[in-house]
């Protein structure tokens, strides 16, 4: 520990902290605007100059290290003026028009100016003008406003993975651009906003909209993936204005995904369901809530008296509430049915039973990055976690060599020591050669249960596996570790392929072998929660592929769009057809519900109060930060009252938090989840290493954008790259093997339905696999996301046939 | 390429009068063919670098000898060379760098460039030495991207050296490898400041690194650099062959040895003159012919634009060393000495310079960025006529705000043009706001 005075006051830091650093934990304010916590330091605004006893000159706070005995004074005459000349630089060539700048009123260099600007500029010559960048549908910018302090620059690069930012340009017309022609397209792109110390990059679809201080801010937990980042929801006039990051060091750290941050434009779409509506001679009529609902209790109690409570069938959005979740779940074994399912996208249920608990991620969310070695099995990382992507990457900085087993040949924007593209069927023959490698490096192979013994000595480990496996037990090209910290993940590809089971099995093996910490990484905000509530089939009840596969007579659907959040589109659709009543909460009036009977407009996330628990085990509740929009009412109250009505007992909650009392049943909600949560397996399931597939088969992973009612309707989101026209994507080789050029178009069949769509080449697909993106009215025809699928090249005049006699179909 | 045959064929020294010069850096100039390995080598070149290396001389000794002859850094700093090899870190695990600087960018800088054309290979060898001493495995000689014919110079004696033993692997049938490139730069001054140019080196944006950490500890590609001005490398043989002491004992106190003084402007005889440290600058004057046209002497920037200019009265008087003109209110800088007669007109003068420096700023940190595009606006304006009388005040103080507050010395280089012109010609300042008209040329 060091000893050193600020301003007088003494204080103790560790070696090799900035004087920055020091004043900060003091709680002396200097003021900076290119040094972020975050980020690496650039020491160019000048700002935090303070004057150093025994230095001739000012010295930047965030660039000098203080050494024993440092005396440091930030307001002394010589700081005050160092940094005083250097607001005065900042500002001559900087617009007065903070009037109009959305950056106003939280506008880091405002804040600054006060305290060290003058009342009136010397400069009096011409200012610079800087021309605007056009970057996207998501930041704005105003580039004669920039102060150059490459905040922006070094968060994409170090943070980001990619330099999409840099300056260009020497002295005063040093300019932030991005590549000529590109836009920023980093799925983390909105944090820049947020880093930005001035109005030069402003939130596009918030601009203009409202000023900061009309604002209030609320906070709230992120609801698009598993990670449960922390939100703050900024509101007038009862409407979620934007979304911003809420410091959570454990968990978002200061950032935030653009998914996370735009996809509140989902709230405001028109197709916002505001009452509560019943099919009447097939026209959609409006109605009130008493009847609504004596209507659903009435069509689902006459269904389930005919036929017997099986023939209801509900799903549930992995998105909603453990609250809902809890209640929907009770509501449907009350009738005496079991079929309720929250696993929407899975195809594989075979390990139902075989877990001694909840799966989950294995792992805190901040100890990915102290890991050594990294397993990440059938993940496209960045489009599931966008944020957790980052801190893999940092794992990667800090030296840690990743592994990746995947159908995609995506990059994530880090350095990748192993990799192996192969189909989804054989990643499991590829996990047990590393299985049977590392227990033969290990030395262990003597305590894996016969079973697996015996499966593995048919298996041959071939030199790229070897190699995965040599760096998976800690050997290094330089260093060899001798206890590595081993992370083994798998993604949502793995989680909806049919051979889950035995990746999940082999992972969980190799993880023993290897003392791995790891698990899986639920695609949504309450996967985890849903599990550990058991939002399941009872056993004699139908999981969520049954249900459809065997269609029920009446569906209750949750907070879903069945053809778009269900493994199976083409499956979701007809079984929704031949039901004879299907009731949906829903928060809106889709398409997708149009072979509904009766709708029932539940509030969002933001206008209803619940609990989430993220992918490690955290449960966070949040409260709503708006009135529910019209009739809406939260589905917790809705699923309350439906159940009254259908005459049932214990549903008397008055509030969520009496659900949540009631699920914890008196326990500590982290005791509930700590003792529940497990991914260790009661026993070995069966498990085939040599699966014959011989024809194609497809990888059908969810746009990021896409991937649940609200995100799909965020107007700027689909404004970005990342939201492309559904194409079939095939490697180079098959391309030839089909004798297909690109922009050929395919009939893609799937089980028996099918769609025409174009083809194009992509290296980055695994041989042996169509790549078709689901979540989308063009791949409604399709089935199974990872599946066998058939590819047949049709000519133009075919495919206009196709689809004139799709669109009557549909009409 | 060019070879170095055609190359040196009509490359007769430009400078025929070497009468009073002590030639050490241009030792070759005495020389028919002066650039070619054979005319080095008849000299006694690389035989030094033999001895230390087949002799396996300690670097202490080396270093020893570089610090007893009291050569500081000839690119403008004047660090004493010695010490700063002593920073290098001797047990490293990994590979050291070795940096030669001869991105000589400022206006009326032009010695290094004759290193190049005429002795390129005691550059070599002298870089060699080093690489010997500090034990760096690559070295790179980054040669200003505004000069072409230098940079292929260097680069045939590169290849005549690598042909001859003198760089590459196994050197003299020993272990010591030292492999030497050239590196084109862009042209940018600011990449002749140490770690912007390392920065180019690695393929990037040339920009200043804040320093600490120096290069000794993280330099190119993060690892161990030495970087030093072409014409301190050069000198380095010439220490070895006669001892540290027999250089340190050419120049003056605080200033060994010889150096290579480029002098422009209004002289008889522009060009590069190698003469002792310590030569009074009548001396020096005289040996370039004096002023030109028989015209009167008025000032003198001496180290380059980025030292302070010095009046008639404040030159006259003064020895060329870094004590002598420290004393006397300026600096040697690298020597580069702009001579101007009675008919400058410094408020233009200054325009210029500041226009380069406004042009020339990397516009990474705020103070230069921002406050070299005001000083020039605010002298343009001047010479058009529509200054006010708190300008010059103002770009005092601006100029003051620059200095001392960036991460390189751009910032400085750029102020003290500002203040040194306005502390010693400010009559001529005023009359020109007041009149709207050069008190000198009346334009």
């Amino acid at each position: 520990m060091l000893k050193i005075e600020i301003d007088g006051k003494p204080v103790e830091v560790d070696h090799g902290t900035t004087i920055i650093d020091a004043a900060d934990k003091l709680g002396v304010a200097i003021p900076r605007f290119c040094y972020h916590k975050k980020l690496s330091v650039a020491a160019n605004c000048r700002m935090c100059l303070v004057e150093v006893e025994k230095f001739g000159k000012p010295l930047p706070a965030c660039a000098t290290p203080v050494a024993e005995g440092m005396k440091i004074f930030t307001r002394s005459k010589a700081a005050v003026q160092a940094q005083q000349s250097v607001m005065e630089f900042l500002l001559i060539n900087h617009p007065l028009d903070c009037p109009i700048c959305d950056q106003g009123g939280e506008c880091d260099l405002q804040d600054v100016a006060v305290g060290y600007g003058a009342s009136g500029s010397r400069y009096t010559e011409e200012k610079r003008v800087v021309f605007n960048k056009n970057i996207g549908p998501l930041i704005s910018t105003d580039m004669t406003r920039c102060i150059q302090c490459t905040r922006c620059v070094r968060f994409l690069k170090e943070v980001g993975g990619m330099q999409e930012l840099g300056m260009v340009g020497r002295g005063e017309h040093a300019e932030i651009t991005a590549y000529v022609d590109q836009s920023v397209n980093s799925e983390l792109s909105g944090n820049i906003i947020d880093l930005c110390p001035v109005g030069a990059l402003t939130n596009k679809p918030f601009r203009y909209s409202a000023r900061s201080w009309e604002l209030v801010r609320r906070p709230s937990i992120a609801p698009h993936d598993s990670m449960g980042s922390h939100i703050e929801v900024h509101v007038k006039d009862d409407k979620v204005m934007r979304v911003l990051p809420r410091e959570k060091e454990s968990i978002n750290e200061c950032w935030l995904s653009d998914r996370d941050r735009y996809s509140y434009e989902g709230l405001n779409s028109p197709d916002r369901l505001k009452v509560p509506m019943i099919k009447h001679h097939g026209e959609w009529q409006e109605t009130d809530w008493k009847t609504a609902l004596e209507y659903a209790a009435g069509q689902i109690k006459d269904i389930t008296t005919e036929h017997g409570s099986d023939a209801l069938g509900a799903l549930v959005s992995p998105n909603s509430t453990m609250e809902e979740g809890y209640l929907i779940k009770e509501l449907v074994h009350g009738l005496g049915c079991g079929n309720v399912d929250y696993r929407l996208r899975q195809t594989d249920f075979r390990l139902d039973g075989k877990r001694v608990g909840t799966p989950w991620m294995g792992c805190n969310i901040d100890e990915i990055e102290k890991l050594d070695r990294i397993l990440l099995i059938g993940s496209n990382i960045r489009n599931e976690h966008p944020l957790l992507a980052q801190r893999f990457r940092k794992a990667v900085d800090n030296g840690a060599e990743l592994s990746i087993i995947s159908p995609l040949d995506n990059n994530p924007l880090m350095d990748i020591a192993h990799k192996i593209i192969v189909t989804p069927n054989d990643i499991v023959n590829v996990l047990a050669q590393i299985l049977k490698a590392m227990s033969k490096l290990q030395k262990l192979s003597l305590c894996l249960p016969p079973q697996l013994s015996e499966l593995l000595e048919q298996i041959h480990v071939r030199p790229n596996t070897e190699a995965m496996a040599e760096s998976l037990v800690g050997l290094g090209e330089t260093v060899n570790l001798i206890a590595p910290k081993v992370g083994i993940f798998l993604g949502n590809m793995a989680l909806s392929a049919p051979r889950f089971t035995e990746m999940y099995s082999l992972a969980e093996a190799i993880g023993g072998v290897s003392g791995a910490k790891g698990g899986i990484l639920p695609a949504a905000a309450n996967s985890t929660g849903m599990h550990l509530l058991g939002v399941m089939p009872a056993s004699t009840g139908m999981h969520a592929r049954a249900m459809l596969e065997v269609p029920r007579k009446a569906y209750l659907l949750l907070n879903i769009e069945p053809e778009l959040d269900c493994q199976h589109a083409a499956l979701a659709r007809s079984a929704m057809e031949k039901a004879d009543c299907v009731v949906a909460l829903t928060a809106y009036k889709s398409k997708a519900l149009d072979h509904a009977t009766v709708l029932l407009p539940i509030a969002p996330f933001t206008e209803t109060s619940g609990t989430f628990m993220s992918m490690e085990g955290r449960i966070q509740s949040f409260k709503a930060v708006v009135k529910p929009l019209g009739e809406c009412r939260p589905a917790w109250k809705v699923l309350r009252v439906l159940a009254n009505t259908l005459g049932l007992q214990g549903f008397d909650f008055e509030s969520s938090e009496e659900v949540k009392l009631k699920i914890f049943d008196g326990e500590k909600p982290s005791d509930f989840a700590r003792s529940r949560l497990n991914n260790n397996m009661k026993e070995l399931v069966e498990i085939e290493t040599k699966i014959k597939s011989p024809g194609l088969q497809r990888v059908g992973e969810v746009p990021q954008y896409e991937a649940d009612p609200i995100v799909r309707r965020s107007e700027p989101l689909r404004k970005t790259k990342y939201n492309i026209k559904r194409l079939v994507r095939l490697h180079p080789d098959e391309m030839r093997a089909y004798d297909l050029v690109e922009g050929d178009m395919v009939l893609v069949t799937q089980d028996k339905g099918s769609t025409v769509l174009p083809v194009r080449p992509d290296a980055h697909v695994a041989p042996g696999c169509v790549r078709v993106a689901a979540a989308h009215e063009d791949t409604l025809g399709l089935g199974d996301l990872m599946g066998d699928i058939s590819i047949e090249k049709i000519t133009q005049e075919q495919a206009d046939v196709f689809k004139s006699k799709q669109m009557e179909a549909q009409n | 390429m060019s070879t170095l045959k055609s190359e040196t064929k009509d490359s007769k020294p430009v400078m025929t009068d070497l009468k009073g010069q002590t030639l050490i850096t241009l030792q070759t100039l005495k020389e028919d063919n002066p650039a070619s390995l054979a005319t080095y080598e008849k000299l006694g070149g690389y035989e030094q670098l033999k001895r230390l290396v087949t002799n396996k001389v300690k670097a202490v000794e080396v270093i020893n000898q570089v610090k007893l002859s009291g050569l500081r850094g000839r690119g403008g700093a004047g660090f004493p060379t010695g010490l700063k090899w002593s920073f290098m870190p001797r047990y490293y695990d990994g590979t050291k760098y070795l940096v030669c600087n001869t991105d000589e960018g400022e206006p009326g800088t032009f010695k290094d460039r004759d290193i190049i054309r005429y002795n390129p290979h005691q550059l070599i060898e002298g870089m060699a030495i080093a690489a010997y001493t500090l034990g760096a495995g690559v070295g790179y000689n980054y040669i200003h991207g505004e000069i072409w014919r230098e940079y292929e110079i260097f680069e045939a004696a590169l290849a005549e050296a690598r042909a001859a033993g003198y760089i590459g692997q196994n050197l003299f049938g020993t272990h010591f490898n030292f492999e030497l490139y050239a590196v084109h730069g862009y042209g940018a001054y600011i990449c002749g400041e140490e770690t912007a140019l390392i920065e180019s080196i690695e393929g990037k944006k040339g920009q200043p690194r804040f320093k600490p950490p120096f290069p000794a500890s993280y330099g190119v590609f993060g690892k161990p650099t030495n970087v030093n001005n072409t014409e301190s490398f050069a000198s380095i043989p010439w220490i070895l062959q006669h001892g540290g002491q027999a250089f340190a004992d050419l120049g003056v106190a605080g200033s060994g040895g010889s150096k290579l003084f480029s002098v422009s402007g209004h002289v008889e005889k522009p060009g590069n003159y190698e003469v002792n440290m310590g030569m009074p600058f009548t001396e020096l004057l005289a040996m370039a012919g004096g002023i030109w046209k028989g015209r009167q002497l008025k000032a003198v920037i001496p180290g380059g634009p980025s030292t302070a200019v010095m009046p008639a009265s404040a030159i006259l008087d003064a020895t060329m060393d870094y004590n002598g003109l420290s004393k006397a209110g300026s600096s040697l800088g690298a020597g580069s000495l702009i001579v101007m007669d009675e008919t400058t007109c410094m408020v233009k003068t200054l325009k210029r310079l500041s226009y380069f420096f406004y042009e020339e700023s990397c516009g990474q940190c705020t103070p230069c960025r921002e406050g070299t595009g005001w000083v020039y606006r605010v002298i343009k304006r001047i010479t058009e006529g529509n200054g006010k009388m708190e300008d010059l005040d103002l770009l005092t103080d601006v100029s003051n705000n620059i200095s001392g507050r960036t991460i390189c010395a751009l910032g400085d280089a750029a102020a003290t043009p500002v203040l040194s012109f306005i502390k010693h010609f400010r009559p001529e300042f005023e009359y020109y706001i007041q009149h709207g008209k050069s008190m000198v040329d009346g334009q």
